[in-house]
């Protein structure tokens, strides 16, 4: 058992450094949200009114409306990011390292998606600890319940993009990903407005926005930021994480995974 | 025993048949070249001694272990040197090595003892703390085989590992390595390039995914020149492409 804490713990600490060292990453991955609750939001603001739906209890302002989209968008964004780092990888060979290893497949890339989720939540940190700075402070006990959340989140995320980099076969195909994976989720999700305001234009639209994995990622952020449980989504969550997940183990099977696929192009 | 025994064994991508009844064993302690002209089938034979492909044709047996029943054993035996490089180009080449001892299980003390006694039979010692981009091509390389000795494997498979390099760094990694088989090591090198192969060392050839011959370099040879004796071997075929 210890050797599999060993390589968890590598795979981690490497995918820390990389991140460290990609300074331009990071800079982009706190400018990102950081744009749309500074300069969307406050555009926003008188437009979208927010009623009082839970888990808030007061009115609250269009910007802490957001927050929780917004922390969702990084770990989307992540999520997405460590899928295209995974097929870089695989042209560098690194990922070819990690499957020879001795470890079985699955832990492997459990680590490997965990890693990812280590980043996306030092990159949520940061970013409510430069939105309190810009005076969007949330209920102090929420920054806490948030951590379990964010790792549920991650993970689900992640494994989508873990599945997504089982699939991609070029690295230029990330502008695909971008227009058909990250647009469309956030979208259309509850990250930006209720879901009620959805079904005010479109009845269709609302249901395809509840049906978003990413909605219930996002309302589940939402929930634990006031202290409040959302079993629904929580479920919605870790059963897309199982979904996801059991995919990509699919396609990094070494019998019809995606080395095959690729060999035969 | 022998430490790498393949029997049988074929693969194909979709209709194309990349390998096909393969079969060849590998004494202990000996250097041998996988020579074959390019499209031969030695990646996809790498790839499959890896695990990074299975196929149900045939078996492929490290030290005792079949890949197929009991991969992990056998991958714990193996140290692989890839065709493409696998570095991480902004960390020292300690933490690269450490990196990948962890992903063998082994940390702290120990792994820091294996890295740097791997790093010295590869002549690297001095360079533990150098960032991997400030190295060349052929220090990168040596890195890589140094690393692949860290959790003291039976077997050592290489692909192509000088491609791109200049001569002199070729001469050394070659140097290197059949240092390593003199060592005891079962080394096990994919190459199209003769001027790799010693006269003391083993050759399979491949060919168009079947193996043409296996003995000893200067068995297969005859007294003749080995550049002549393996284009005679490819070259009716090839011509016929």
């Amino acid at each position: 058992m210890r050797v599999y804490f060993t390589a968890l713990f590598a795979i981690v600490r490497r995918e820390a450094l990389r991140f460290l060292h990609q300074r331009s990453r990071f800079l982009a991955a706190l400018v990102r949200p950081l744009v749309w609750l500074i300069v969307f939001a406050a555009g926003f603001r008188a437009a979208l009114g927010v009623s009082i739906i839970p888990p808030y209890q007061t009115y609250i302002t269009y910007e802490v409306y957001i927050v929780p989209g917004l922390c969702g968008m990084i770990q989307l964004f992540n999520g997405m990011q460590s899928s295209l780092s995974l097929v870089y990888d695989q042209e560098m060979g690194s990922m070819r390292l990690l499957l020879t290893s001795p470890l079985p497949r699955w832990w492997l890339l459990l680590s490997k998606l965990l890693a990812g989720v280590a980043v996306s939540i030092l990159q949520v940190y940061v970013f409510l600890a430069v939105a309190a700075g810009f005076g969007i402070t949330l209920p102090a006990i929420g920054y806490v319940l948030l951590l379990p959340t964010l790792l549920v989140t991650g993970l689900m995320l992640g494994a989508l993009g873990l599945l997504i980099s089982s699939t991609i076969r070029q690295l230029e195909n990330f502008a695909g990903v971008m227009n058909f994976v990250i647009f469309p989720m956030f979208f259309l999700s509850s990250a930006l407005y209720p879901l009620w305001k959805m079904s005010e234009s479109s009845d269709l639209l609302h249901d395809i926005c509840a049906l978003n994995p990413f909605t219930h990622a996002v309302e589940l952020i939402r929930f634990s930021l006031y202290q409040t449980f959302n079993g629904t989504a929580l479920i919605w969550v870790l059963a897309s994480f199982a979904v996801f997940f059991g995919a990509a183990l699919v396609g990094y099977d070494p019998a019809h995974g995606l080395t095959r696929r690729r060999r035969r192009e | 025993m022998s430490a790498l025994e393949v029997s049988g064994l074929g693969y194909s991508y979709g209709a194309k048949r990349a390998l096909d009844g393969v079969s060849f064993c590998l004494q202990p302690g000996r250097f041998t070249a996988l020579l074959g002209p390019n499209g031969a089938g030695k990646s996809t034979l790498f790839s499959l001694l890896t695990r990074l492909f299975v196929t149900s044709e045939g078996r492929i047996v490290v030290a005792g272990h079949d890949i197929a029943r009991e991969p992990r054993a056998a991958l714990s035996k193996i140290g692989v040197v890839f065709q493409q490089p696998t570095l991480d180009l902004d960390m020292s080449v300690a933490m690269n090595m450490s990196y990948f001892a962890a992903l063998h299980g082994v940390t702290g003390q120990e792994a820091r003892r294996r890295s740097e006694a791997a790093l010295a039979r590869l002549g690297m010692a001095e360079r533990a703390g150098e960032k991997v981009r400030n190295l060349n091509g052929g220090h990168r390389r040596r890195m890589e085989i140094a690393r692949a000795l860290i959790h003291q494997p039976e077997v050592l498979l290489l692909d192509e590992p000088t491609v791109g390099l200049d001569t002199k760094s070729r001469r050394a990694i070659v140097a290197h390595v059949h240092d390593l088989a003199a060592g005891g090591l079962t080394v096990f090198w994919a190459t199209h390039l003769v001027d790799e192969i010693a006269p003391g060392d083993d050759v399979v050839v491949l060919h168009q995914g079947r193996v043409l011959a296996h003995d000893g370099a200067a068995a297969l040879t005859g007294g003749r020149d080995l550049t002549e004796v393996f284009m005679d071997m490819t070259a009716p075929a090839e011509a016929g492409e």
